[in-house]
């Protein structure tokens, strides 16, 4: 009996202990939260951080499943915030006067605003942006839109993702601007349809549709992958490993994402997740989340300290007008996944 | 005498160091009843198996109706078996069990119903055939599992212990019906047991088992009447054992005198010879001894002998009485007469005993005499 | 009377007491999801956070012939990899309960049971390593001079196959081992006695004898496969098309709960569905069937 006693009491001691002391929940992808980061903010603020992994569905899955609870903070990219919030509610809005403004890139805060703000309120800030393009072993096959990647003597040796921005760069490749008839359902699901027959056609030229990045670039140091469709710094990071692979901005134009910080609707700590933003966007620490994560960071000068291998092969990729020619994914409105999701679901199924 | 059905010639087996059969070798009359007899562990059920086909000798030869089986499998052997937990298929009909090796046989559906419904008629179940297996009684499962094997008309049935499973009374009810099937049938029967007493009502012939080989082989009579062997007289029907050494010696009569001195006369016919002097054994069956209050009322000329009743063991026509010995102290166990004479005696009454030493047999002590005690 | 009464209450109370934990981890965690997951699939989005009754889902099922197809593509996959397994897992389990004596039939059985040390993605992703184009098993062809060229192992329906009999394969010889132990050997000794070959009796003695065995061993290899989402989608790469995959893209990628809760129950309804015309057509009742896992 007194042991148990003792167990008891050491529980509600523990339980106890846990609850005293400041913690920060984030719900974010794969190597955005670097451990030294988090140790160097933990060090000074006395705040434990407790890491999530995600991807963009399955952050508004699971914050609709709770309505919002379970997070503190929340990292999904800047044109799958109005949507989820208007359907599920379940963001809060960013109070501004917690944040140093002064931290971010302005060009990337007006993607921001323009494009997470629901009834004059501003639910999220960014936080790394990128792009996806083309990544190509040049030795092995020449390609410089998304459509060379259907190309027949590239058989077998490509690879695509089976989610709604590959059904954007298709359409771009063919010409049309998806982003332009989001306000016109039924011409954006006849675009659709023919960007799906598209790829249902070139589903016997892709090896696999891939799922995650190591299964990506793992086909692709294989060489089992000689061309695919792909994010700048997956490309750039390949690169070292092999100056033969290398990214390539299609003709059509490269996608530019930008993901956010935004505050689920019922998390506990806002304090700790604007201090941690605060923190991140310091340049030093956006710096070395560039470093490790590969991805270019939203803050304010950062560039000076970036890795000078780095800097070329962003200034080679993207010159000013490659820069200009981004397409930035606006706000997606309420219906039109669903008319992806079927086109995807088609493509997946066809023979 | 026609040829003989099963000749196994020298058979062999062995698992590991472990000699289960011996260099057998005997030969079963065509139509007749032969029983294997033995204490478990003696080899019966490995000799079986092998003239059934499971196992394959190590050395030596089995020929049935003639034929050496060397090499034949046991669905393509002229025998069948009935087997000790009966074996009949609980998947199907009484019906389909007894038309299963007919089928196998490739008989048409018709003529295979019509020679199983014949055959569960001769055993007495007609109309049994839609019967599910787990309906019928124990004795009538026996019947099935013996229909089942002759309806295949094979020259030799194979009975494993099939009445270890049935009560007593049902048991000695199956040894008569046993009996009267296979003289209907005319089949050669091969029946192993352990059961002295189902060998000696069913069998023409018995085979006495023991250490993989046998002891002796004859009639039930002769291995009744003329043991051979001190391990026949002890496991062949109730035997009272008298350990000793021959003390005198009149041609074939011998004179057995126990350490404590107490002196029988008994018989020696068998192999092996006595020399006065030697360790020997006898025995005598409790029908052969008579029992008096007086000398008076002993028969004449048989040497008496005095006792003390232990207790009396009534059992119908097999009542007896256990007695000690007086000068020995030794149990001996004397049948009661049909009469009713003396079913009053008490525990503790003292009485004399008698029996004709022509009928006691006697035999050249075995290597270790200890154990079997009848 | 209330002197009888008294105790029999008190038993009453105490099977209820023993029962509870049972009870109420089947009803929070099993009835209550499924009763909420049955209203969300008859309700339809009809405005930003607004629904209705609606059987929308279940008409876009049977309208839409991409989701049926996927639908019987599952079935008929998931009944060929339960025919496999039984295949497979048929002589294994008879060399474990018939012929291996003593530490042979338990080393044998630590076999079958060693690939569930590990998890079941591990367990696929070495499948993935073993099978890719420059994965260890396409090497080894071409140097042994079958392939000239590496082939792709991986994204075929024959891998599936081979992934979910692989993962099912201890879930058919458990149930398998214990039906064929209970068979007395002398019934098939009998058999053979009576003229029987090998087939006749695995035929007529050792399948009837084995049958409950068999269905139990089967509904649950149905079961499990056609519930199981690793194995098909990361061997079936682009051509996986597992149902469980579309109820997964509904919940998760789509955020369209209503339409991923019919297609559950859709999955539901054929897995009891066949799992009801597997035990009509072997003639068997579902809980002596139970009984025999």
């Amino acid at each position: 009996m007194r042991q148990i006693c003792a167990i008891l009491a050491l529980a509600l001691f523990t339980a106890g202990a846990a609850q005293a002391a400041q913690k920060l929940r984030i719900l974010t992808w794969a190597d955005y939260v670097p451990a030294d980061v988090i140790a160097a903010f933990e060090k000074e603020t006395g705040i434990t951080v407790e890491v999530t992994l995600s991807n963009n569905e399955e952050i508004i899955s699971k914050l609709r499943a709770t309505g919002g609870a379970g997070y503190d903070l929340a990292q999904p990219s800047q044109d799958r915030i109005t949507g989820p919030q208007r359907e599920f509610g379940i963001y809060k809005p960013i109070d501004l006067t917690q944040v140093n403004l002064q931290q971010f890139q302005p060009a990337l805060l007006d993607i921001v605003k323009r494009n997470a703000t629901l009834d004059g309120k501003l639910y999220a800030l960014p936080y790394l942006w990128g792009t996806d393009g083309l990544v190509a072993n040049v030795k092995r096959a020449k390609v410089a839109d998304y459509g060379d990647l259907c190309r027949a003597d590239l058989k077998g040796k490509t690879s695509i993702r089976l989610r709604r921005p590959t059904l954007m760069a298709f359409a771009f490749a063919a010409g049309k601007d998806p982003f332009s008839l989001y306000g016109d359902p039924k011409a954006y699901a006849a675009l659709m349809e023919q960007v799906g027959a598209t790829l249902s056609a070139c589903k016997g030229n892709v090896k696999f549709f891939y799922d995650n990045k190591d299964q990506l670039l793992n086909g692709i140091r294989s060489g089992e992958i000689v061309a695919a469709m792909m994010w700048d710094t997956g490309g750039w990071s390949l690169n070292r490993e092999n100056p033969d692979v290398q990214f390539i901005i299609p003709r059509s134009g490269a996608l530019g994402w930008l993901d956010t910080f935004a505050l689920p609707a019922r998390g506990r700590n806002d304090a700790a997740a604007y201090a941690w933003i605060n923190f991140t966007m310091r340049p030093a620490m956006a710096a070395r989340i560039t470093k490790s994560v590969g991805s270019f960071s939203a803050a304010n000068g950062t560039w000076p300290l970036l890795d000078p291998r780095l800097k070329a092969q962003f200034t080679a990729a993207f010159p000013d007008s490659a820069l200009k020619a981004i397409h930035w994914y606006p706000a997606i409105p309420p219906g039109l996944e669903e008319i992806e999701g079927r086109v995807l679901d088609r493509v997946k199924a066809a023979n | 005498m026609s040829t003989p059905d099963l000749v196994a010639d020298a058979v062999v087996k062995r698992f590991g160091e472990h000699v289960a059969v011996d260099s057998l070798s005997f030969a079963v009359e065509r139509g007749s009843f032969f029983s294997i007899l033995g204490p478990s562990g003696c080899g019966k059920t490995t000799l079986l198996r092998m003239i059934a086909g499971f196992i394959a000798p190590d050395a030596g030869d089995i020929a049935i109706g003639g034929g050496s089986m060397r090499g034949v499998a046991p669905n393509r052997r002229p025998v069948n078996m009935v087997f000790q937990q009966l074996a009949l298929f609980p998947m199907m009909s009484v019906g389909e069990n007894v038309a299963f090796g007919l089928a196998r046989r490739g008989i048409a559906r018709a003529e295979r119903r019509r020679r199983s419904e014949a055959m569960l008629e001769r055993v007495g179940l007609g109309g049994a055939a839609h019967k599910r297996v787990d309906e019928l009684s124990g004795g009538q499962r026996q019947r099935v599992a013996i229909a089942r094997s002759l309806v295949l008309e094979p020259t030799l049935l194979l009975l494993d212990e099939p009445l270890g499973a049935l009560d007593l009374k049902l048991r000695e009810h199956m040894k008569i019906e046993l009996k009267q099937l296979q003289a209907a049938f005319g089949t050669t029967f091969v029946y192993i047991t352990h059961d002295q007493s189902e060998a000696l009502v069913l069998s023409d012939h018995v085979g006495v088992m023991s250490h993989g080989r046998f002891e002796q082989l004859g009639t039930p009579q002769d291995l009744y009447y003329r043991p051979q062997t001190p391990f026949v007289a002890a496991f062949v029907g109730a035997n009272n054992r008298v350990v000793g050494r021959a003390t005198a010696r009149d041609g074939a009569s011998i004179e057995v005198t126990t350490a404590d001195g107490w002196v029988i006369r008994a018989i020696h016919h068998a192999a092996g010879a006595i020399a006065v002097g030697d360790p020997v054994e006898a025995f005598v069956r409790p029908e052969v001894a008579s029992l008096g209050r007086s000398e008076a009322q002993l028969p004449a000329g048989q040497p008496p002998h005095a006792g003390e009743v232990l207790s009396v063991l009534f059992d119908g026509a097999n009542s007896a009485v256990l007695l000690q010995e007086s000068r020995s102290r030794r149990e001996f166990r004397i049948a009661l007469p049909q009469t009713g004479q003396f079913s009053d005696l008490k525990p503790q009454e003292r009485i004399l005993f008698s029996f004709d030493p022509a009928r006691a047999v006697c035999f050249p002590a075995r290597a270790q005499a200890a154990g079997a005690d009848a | 009377m209330p002197e009888s009464a008294a105790p029999r209450w008190h038993a009453r109370f105490m099977l209820g007491l023993l029962l509870a934990p049972a009870l109420l981890w089947l009803g929070a965690l099993i009835v209550a999801p499924h009763l909420d997951l049955a209203v969300l699939s008859l309700r339809e989005r009809v405005g930003p956070r607004q629904y209705a009754a609606s059987l929308a889902q279940y008409r876009t099922f049977f309208a839409d012939p991409l989701y049926w197809h996927v639908f019987v593509r599952t079935a008929w996959m998931s009944v060929v990899a339960t025919l496999l397994t039984l295949l497979l897992a048929f002589p294994i389990a008879w060399v474990i309960a018939k012929l291996a004596r003593g530490r042979a039939g338990s080393l044998l059985f630590i076999v079958c049971l060693i690939p569930f040390w590990v998890s079941e993605t591990v367990r696929t992703l070495g499948w993935m390593i073993l099978l890719r184009e420059s994965g260890v098993l396409p090497g080894l062809l071409v140097r042994l001079g079958i392939t000239d060229m590496p082939v792709e192992l991986l994204y075929h329906d024959a891998t599936i196959l081979v992934g979910l009999v692989y993962t099912s394969l201890l879930f058919m010889v458990v149930p398998l081992i214990s039906s064929l132990e209970s068979l007395d050997n002398s019934l098939i000794e009998a058999a053979y006695d009576l003229g029987a070959g090998g087939f006749t009796i695995l035929r007529s003695i050792v399948i009837p004898h084995a049958a409950p065995g068999i269905t139990a061993g089967c509904i649950v290899v149905f079961m499990l496969t056609l519930g199981n989402y690793l194995t098909p989608t990361l061997l079936g790469g682009k051509n996986s098309e597992w149902f469980t995959e579309q109820i997964y893209n509904q919940f998760i990628v789509r955020f369209n709960w209503e339409q991923g809760a019919a297609f559950g129950f859709l999955l539901l309804g054929l897995s009891t569905a066949m799992v009801m015309a597997g035990l009509r057509l072997t003639g068997q009742r579902f809980g002596d069937v139970m009984r025999r896992t």
